[in-house]
């Protein structure tokens, strides 16, 4: 009787947790056809865009296996890889070796901000998330400050090309031609028409070992068990802020590895918003995948990056065919990406009270078979 | 002699701590650009009249805060669902034919049943998600706006104010108020002196509804509202239906939104319709945070001084920058104070939380 209850449950379960995949499956199944695209289109356009976000999906999953959520400062690890481009693209340094150097120029920004970061988030326990969330508006003004009146008044600034005609401050588009696309073509690949960014995604394939390495080590360990219960842990003797801290500095290093990946593919970087949508559309991603604030997996991203850039592709053309309006589908494709959030918000936080009032009742059941006795 | 210093300095460092550090430096800044105007050669008597114009717009926006961090639900960064029952309003009440004072009249008629229920849905909601309230608030505010934006171009709506000039259809960006409500209450015991204005009558109406709440609040249900917003769990002990003030004061928070923006379009004289909401939420977030509120904490007077300090260095930081150093860095400076603000209140401890 027990048993079949639970079992009952699990499916409930099972039903709650992916309702928001099999949602899109029948959001895309109903729009593919509407839109008119043809399916070579539609998988040349979804290999593309898997190489393009996978990376910087990826790197959501530590602080959700630390307990932190949804990592909305992974903003701050864009704004690294940004500065890193640009320069890397005023010293001219182009291809791979360019790419390379960005990198190289992100990760101690990345760090240093990402440690800033994980100390204020462990000084607002219990409301990461829009903490994170106000934190990547607060860098993004120290960001303008950098790189709108610094860069080329203080740090120099060679090319004029990317200079704005003042002479200070970074143009709003930054070309990227030199490096355009080099970590996707390094290894050609095309079948049946299908072109396949092959070294970008051994790169992908890399960090995704990393990932499932790293949560068997100690440090990884640590992680999970700190996500778990803070208090358990402290008493494990794990350094719990410590261990926080670390697993936000990861992501926002990978963030910014993730963000020049993305911009190598794109070809040129908008100073000034690249950056501020990243945080959205990613964790959009990740959810539509089927992960939730305290639980995600490799699948999740992968699932989630061909899901949500299915319907991002068909919508606007859909919506044109409905309704006759292109901008329709436009703001469909917005308004879906945030209410998935949202949903799936609303989801983690039921689930985590009503969690909550079953333990309760365990307790409560546990005590009366005890004074039964 | 020595101890006395001392003491001094333990009376000051105690200022410090209880004003907060931030809000010493916004204090002091905004003071710094005061002095500065005149000597850098901008116009004081313009830039405090502008400085007091801005309060009247937002002064509505940054009281709809008021009941919900009250009653324990924290910030409220769901402002633009209020806010969008504000903008049906306006557009409905143009759409229907009414002009001049009455358009407003009709506007605020026509926009509270909207905020009454949609209100009272999102009070439903926050009151199932206790604890995650500030991040659900922010993404329930995105999804409404981004929702409405399909709304106004689908929506029937036939006045050649409006509409686009060539399809005849959807909702202009933004609207012109001319003819309509534009300076309605700003018009009201007008007083002029040089280059010196006070829009009176939205001092006023900003007074009554700032009176209203504060009336309300020393109402038995508002002391109750404080009660649950302190310790829920004493509240509950005390047999109130918690739930049900909580929903009260998410409904009148919804409200005083739809009012607000109603308020600020008046001052503005536009309707801004799509995206324009979308971080409406913030600016008078911090707002009320500079004005000494915190997450669980918040009276009539923090909004007061924190709408007149935070429009203060909006309207007049661009000037000083600009007469100075020729270099306009206001935005960056607006979004480091204002995020900086919010960062600081989030990171504060309180007590009685969850």
């Amino acid at each position: 009787m027990n048993n079949n209850t639970a079992k009952k449950g699990n499916f409930g379960n099972f039903l709650r947790r992916s309702s928001v995949p099999l949602m899109f499956i029948l959001i895309c199944a109903v729009c593919i056809p509407l839109s008119g695209l043809s399916p070579s289109y539609l998988v040349n356009e979804i290999v593309t865009r898997m190489g393009r976000n996978a990376f910087l999906i990826l790197a959501l999953l530590i602080p959700i296996m630390a307990g932190m959520g949804l990592n909305f400062g992974m903003t701050l690890g864009a704004m690294a890889g940004q500065i890193g481009l640009i320069l890397a693209s005023d010293w001219q340094i182009i291809g791979i070796p360019g790419m390379v150097l960005a990198m190289i120029l992100s990760v101690p920004i990345s760090i240093l901000l990402g440690m800033f970061c994980g100390k204020i988030l462990n000084m607002a326990r219990g409301r990461e998330m829009i903490t994170s969330y106000i934190m990547s508006f607060f860098i993004n003004g120290i960001y303008q400050l950098v790189v709108l009146y610094l860069m080329g008044s203080v740090i120099p600034i060679k090319h004029s090309t990317i200079k704005l005609p003042r002479g200070y401050g970074i143009r709003n588009t930054v070309s990227l031609l030199s490096m355009r696309q080099k970590l996707d073509n390094l290894i050609p690949l095309t079948i049946k028409g299908v072109k396949i960014p092959v070294a970008t995604f051994i790169v992908i394939a890399v960090l995704c070992v990393f990932i499932v390495w790293f949560r068997r080590t100690k440090l990884g360990q640590d992680m999970r068990a700190v996500g778990q219960d803070m208090e358990v842990a402290r008493d494990a003797g794990i350094n719990v802020e410590k261990t926080r801290i670390i697993a936000i500095v990861l992501s926002t290093v990978l963030a910014g590895i993730g963000m020049i990946i993305y911009l190598q593919n794109m070809g040129n970087i908008a100073t000034y918003s690249s950056h501020s949508q990243i945080g959205m559309f990613c964790i959009a991603a990740l959810l539509v995948g089927g992960a939730s604030v305290d639980k995600a997996s490799i699948g999740n991203v992968f699932l989630g990056v061909i899901l949500f850039h299915l319907m991002f592709i068909v919508a606007p053309r859909a919506g044109a065919a409905i309704t006759g309006d292109s901008m329709i589908g436009e703001y469909f494709r917005v308004f879906v990406s945030y209410a998935v959030i949202t949903v799936a918000l609303i989801m983690y936080e039921t689930a985590k009270r009503s969690e909550k009032k079953q333990g309760g009742e365990q307790l409560k059941q546990a005590q009366l078979e005890e004074e039964s006795k | 002699m020595n101890t006395d210093t001392k003491k001094e300095k333990g009376a000051f460092g105690k200022f410090v701590e209880s004003f907060g550090l931030p809000r010493l430096l916004i204090t002091a800044f905004l003071l710094l650009l005061l002095i500065l105007a005149p000597i850098v050669g901008a116009d004081l008597p313009t830039q405090i009249t502008n400085i007091i114009a801005r309060f009247s717009w937002n002064g509505v926006l940054v009281l709809a805060m008021v009941p919900m961090v009250h009653s324990g639900c924290g910030l409220n960064f769901g402002l633009p669902l209020g806010i969008i029952s504000g903008l049906l309003g306006a557009t409905m009440s143009i759409e229907f034919g009414f002009t001049g004072a009455l358009s407003f009249v009709m506007a605020i008629l026509i926009a509270t049943p909207f905020a009454l229920v949609l209100g009272a849905l999102y009070g439903w909601l926050l009151n199932k998600i206790k604890g995650g309230e500030m991040m659900i608030a922010t993404y329930v505010g995105f999804s409404s706006v981004s929702l409405m934006c399909m709304m106004w171009l689908v929506l029937p709506y036939k006045s050649p104010n409006m509409v686009w000039g060539m399809a005849g259809k959807g909702l202009r960006t933004t609207i012109s108020l001319e003819g309509y409500y534009i300076d309605v209450l700003a018009k009201f015991l007008r007083i002029k002196i040089g280059n010196f204005e006070i829009p009176t009558g939205t001092l006023l109406f900003f007074a009554l509804l700032a009176f209203l709440i504060w009336a309300f609040l020393h109402t038995k249900t508002g002391t109750a509202m404080t009660a649950v917003g302190s310790n829920p769990t004493f509240a509950r002990a005390a047999g109130i239906n918690v739930d049900k003030i909580r929903l009260l004061s998410v409904v009148m928070s919804t409200w005083l939104a739809a009012i607000g923006i109603l308020v600020y379009e008046q001052g503005f004289g536009f309707i801004q319709l799509y995206m324009a909401p979308f971080y409406m939420a913030l600016p008078a977030v911090s707002a009320i945070l500079i004005g000494g509120a915190s997450v669980n904490k918040a009276s009539i007077t923090n909004v007061i001084i924190g709408t007149i300090l935070f429009q203060g260095i909006v309207t007049m930081t661009p000037t000083v920058m600009n007469n100075m150093v020729h270099m306009d860095m206001s935005e960056v400076i607006r979004i480091i104070a204002s995020q900086g603000m919010i960062l600081y209140a989030l990171t504060r401890k309180t007590e009685g939380s969850k």
